[in-house]
């Protein structure tokens, strides 16, 4: 067989192959706060080293881009028991343990100021300023029936589905799922 | 061994994971290629994490000095 031939066969193979990108893609599924903290550590970080990233929100974790400060009418009455229920954004999210009713996660969040850990609002605020893009899952918004409108103003903010994340995730050298 | 000319000087001292090499990543954009940023931390972690950053980067970490719990890094930006 022709050398060259088989040249352009594996170059045109290696151009399909996924995961090529300098990328990271993450799935924010919880709506602990511990694990937010931790995946934007992660996402800040990648940034800071020169990766594409790419977070999808779905599920619990929605509820941290819920801006406490904006309200919406026309909600259903499930929606409207979601919106009661639900963290009211990313600073009412508790830990996965020793939440210990508010008092573990109080004791948690006065350790890392002490310590200089970023909060959850400096770690936005450092993604955001990064191109950090957020994309949130809209079947769980339409789920919980939470509306565009209430969430969070963020620089990089976009509704999709999951053949964006898929799209993402293929390219992506490093996917994450939180 | 430390004479670089530096063309900016990072405090990082206090800050914690990730902060540092967030901040070094937009500090070493306002320098051009071939010039030398001075960073000082006080997170261990930053130890390993400077030099992760620079070999993912692309940029080379010249020197590491270490004087009573400040860690002093010099970084060239080399692209």
């Amino acid at each position: 067989m022709d050398i060259e031939k088989e040249l352009a066969d594996i170059k045109a193979k290696l151009e399909a192959m996924p995961g090529k990108e300098n990328k990271l893609s993450m799935v924010i599924f919880s709506g602990d706060l511990d694990k937010q903290i931790a995946a934007l550590i992660i996402a800040t970080g990648a940034a800071a080293m020169g990766m594409k990233v790419v977070l999808f929100y779905t599920f619990w974790g929605t509820s941290a881009l819920r801006d406490p400060a904006k309200k919406v009418s026309g909600k259903s009455f499930m929606g409207k028991m979601f919106g009661f229920m639900l963290p009211k954004g990313r600073n009412k999210l508790k830990l996965s343990q020793m939440h210990m009713a508010g008092m573990g996660t109080a004791m948690l969040k006065d350790l890392m100021k002490k310590k200089n850990v970023a909060s959850l609002d400096q770690l936005f605020e450092a993604a955001g300023m990064l191109g950090v893009q957020i994309n949130i899952c809209q079947m769980s918004m339409d789920l919980m029936d939470l509306k565009r409108e209430e969430m969070i103003d963020y620089p990089h903010l976009n509704v999709c589905g999951v053949a964006t994340f898929l799209n993402d995730a293929k390219e992506s050298a490093i996917q994450l799922f939180i | 061994m430390s004479d670089y000319t530096v063309a900016k000087t990072l405090d990082c001292k206090g800050l914690a994971c990730p902060m540092p090499i967030v901040r070094l990543s937009q500090e070493i954009a306002k320098i051009k290629v071939g010039e030398v940023i001075e960073m000082f931390t006080t997170d261990p972690g930053s130890l390993a994490d400077v030099p992760s950053w620079a070999k993912s980067t692309g940029n080379a970490v010249l020197e590491n000095k270490q004087e009573s719990g400040v860690i002093h890094f010099f970084v060239k930006r080399q692209k």
